[in-house]
């Protein structure tokens, strides 16, 4: 292993989110908020409670798992898009280090972001209500998988990305409304069992699911059947890697 | 550890061009000797489109020399250079550079060379320092500031070192991009284009970068439009066109053996029209009738230089002066190209 490159990558790459640090920090406190203060306030008067747990805390791990999943996508997938934008992966690829080396130092530092940023909006949200965390070391799990997964799969949209419209096409049109539609602001239980079959498919909703269950006890799904489609999509995503790489898809003419 | 430019091995660093005939002291016959640092074989690349950029290419490095590759645009320079880096697939044939096949066994392939590529690619936001220490980074070798501090004071860089790449101007840049390549104490450096959009001086400093670094036993390639940088700087020349190498030679054998070289005549008084007695020498007329032009081959076994001036004395022409030139490898460059 060449640890000492995968720590330039990553060193380098965190630089980078240092040196935007207040916008990669501020803007999604201030949608966390924002968040709040339109379905917290305005919904959670309606709504009182949600499976014993007030509105405004039940929407709390969705939010962060919302904020997590994008963050990824958008920090892998721009991570690894520039270099091939700007040119500068030449070097990338003529350095004596392997693929995996590469993704560790890619896909570590858009993780280790998006779990940092994860965890500042917890913060955030601790101030608006009531927290209480039933399995930390398991919502850390949860976190980790969630962020590692998607960087991921934002690095494997960066990679097949040749223009920025590609790199925003796929977070805004898939990504955004099956978060959205993940059991973020609802339990899939408040749904007609007809919706609830249909978005038992989508892939969110597990991580949510079990994210939440984490916080609160409360599942849509059982938290095995949680764990094991969020580490069946990173198997997924790992596979999708390897293959770019033996192939060199999109990065070796 | 190595250090980046040690005291040469020669006794004198080479002046210049000067010096050039006196090149081949020991050191460097020992280091031609050994077997070829770069590999080259059978080595064809197709390209997604269907074009072939490099056909049947096969070329072997010498250890230790400075290797130019000429070629007119789009010939597969840089192609070539890509896929001995890394950055391209090959699509046939195979390529060892320090024994080591650059596929299978490319760790060690890569971590000999060092890249200067064509274009300039940089992190504008990045200071230089950062940036040249990336690259060492990646490389895989341990923090060594003073030798950073050492690439970057050799190329007029160290008043920049904590400038964002952004603010550099285009020359500073491919500078920047070389200090990138040395960072990591590279044995092999290639050079695609290392002084297009470099003025003359720094040109000049940077062609001394590369000597010194061919004394301290780094193989050096490098490709280039301008033919005297080749001549001023190669050992060996390889000629590329539309991805074949149509010819591989050392500089001076090159130079002889495709060399004509031309004496010009320079005369006391001027004539009109060349004598009918000299026909057979196929002289020609300078502009002002002052001088007549002779055409001969150094190869040959007779240059007729003795004859001609006999002949001249024989027609009544007085001579007042004598020169001689040997065709530029632009000659012979653009000679080579347009045959093919
Ligand atoms: N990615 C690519 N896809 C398809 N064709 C390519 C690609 N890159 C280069 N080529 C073609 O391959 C040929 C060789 O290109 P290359 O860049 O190796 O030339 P070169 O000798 O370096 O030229 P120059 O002196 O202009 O730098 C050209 O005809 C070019 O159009
Ligand atoms: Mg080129």
């Amino acid at each position: 292993m060449n640890y000492r490159a995968i720590r330039a990558i990553y060193l380098f790459e965190m630089a980078r989110t240092w040196r935007t640090l207040l916008q990669s920090i501020v803007s999604p406190v201030v949608s966390t908020s924002l968040y709040f203060v339109v379905f917290g306030a305005a919904i959670g008067s309606r709504i009182t409670e949600v499976e014993g747990v007030s509105y405004g805390t039940f929407i709390v791990p969705g939010l962060v798992m919302l904020s997590v999943l994008t963050q990824s996508i958008a920090n892998a997938s721009f991570g690894i898009y520039f270099p091939k934008f700007v040119g500068t992966i030449y070097e990338i690829l003529s350095a004596p280090i392997s693929y995996l080396e590469i993704v560790i130092g890619y896909v570590g530092a858009a993780a280790t972001k998006s779990i940092i940023l994860g965890l500042i909006i917890l913060a955030t949200a601790a101030l608006f209500v009531p927290l209480h965390i039933h399995h930390p070391w398991w919502m850390l799990t949860f976190l980790v998988l969630t962020a590692v997964t998607f960087s991921l799969f934002g690095f494997i949209i960066g990679i097949w990305a040749d223009g920025f419209e590609k790199l925003q096409m796929i977070p805004m049109l898939v990504v955004t409304p099956l978060t959205f539609l993940g059991g973020s602001f609802y339990s899939v239980n408040m749904l007609p069992s007809g919706w609830r079959t249909i978005t038992l498919l989508n892939p969110v909703v597990y991580l949510i699911s079990g994210f939440r269950w984490s916080f609160y006890e409360i599942a849509d799904v059982s938290v095995g059947l949680s764990l094991g489609m969020t580490l069946g999509f990173l198997a997924i995503c790992m596979a999708l890697v390897w293959w770019i790489f033996r192939t060199g898809y999109r990065l070796k003419n | 550890m190595r250090s980046y430019l040690p005291v040469p091995t020669r006794p004198t660093p080479r002046p210049g061009r000067s010096a050039a005939s006196t090149r081949h002291i020991p050191f460097q016959t020992a280091m031609l000797a050994m077997p070829p640092i770069i590999s080259v074989s059978n080595l064809s690349k197709t390209y997604g489109s269907g074009f072939k950029a490099l056909n049947n290419v096969n070329l072997d490095i010498k250890r230790g020399e400075i290797f130019a590759l000429l070629g007119p645009n789009g010939a597969g320079k840089t192609t070539l250079i890509s896929i001995i880096c890394g950055i391209a697939n090959l699509s046939e044939g195979s390529v060892t550079v320090g024994g080591h096949d650059i596929v299978r066994d490319y760790r060690a392939a890569r971590s000999l060379i060092g890249l200067v590529p064509q274009e300039l690619h940089t992190d504008s936001f990045e200071t230089v320092w950062a940036t040249v220490s990336f690259s060492r980074g990646l490389f895989g070798k341990p923090k060594n500031p003073a030798h950073i501090e050492k690439i970057l004071k050799d190329l007029s860089l160290w008043d920049k070192k904590d400038s964002k790449i952004i603010t550099l101007s285009g020359g500073m840049k491919r500078r920047v991009m070389i200090a990138k390549a040395l960072s990591h104490e590279p044995q092999i450096l290639f050079l695609d284009e290392p002084t297009a959009g470099v003025d003359v001086e720094l040109r000049k400093g940077m062609w001394e970068v590369v000597r010194t670094l061919q004394a301290s036993g780094v193989t050096i390639i490098l490709t280039t439009h301008y033919i005297e940088e080749a001549e001023e700087m190669a050992d060996r020349i390889g000629v590329i066109n539309k991805g074949e190498i149509i010819l591989v030679e050392d500089k001076a054998g090159l130079m002889q053996k495709l060399g004509k070289k031309e004496l010009k005549v320079h005369l006391q008084g001027r004539i009109d029209a060349i004598p009918a007695s000299l026909a057979t020498y196929n002289l020609e007329l300078s502009d002002d009738g002052h001088a007549v032009i002779y055409d001969y081959d150094t190869k040959g076994d007779r240059t007729g230089i003795t004859s001609l001036l006999n002949d001249l004395r024989n027609a009544g022409i007085r001579i007042s002066d004598l020169d001689t030139r040997q065709s530029s490898l632009e000659d012979i460059f653009v000679s080579l190209v347009r045959q093919v």
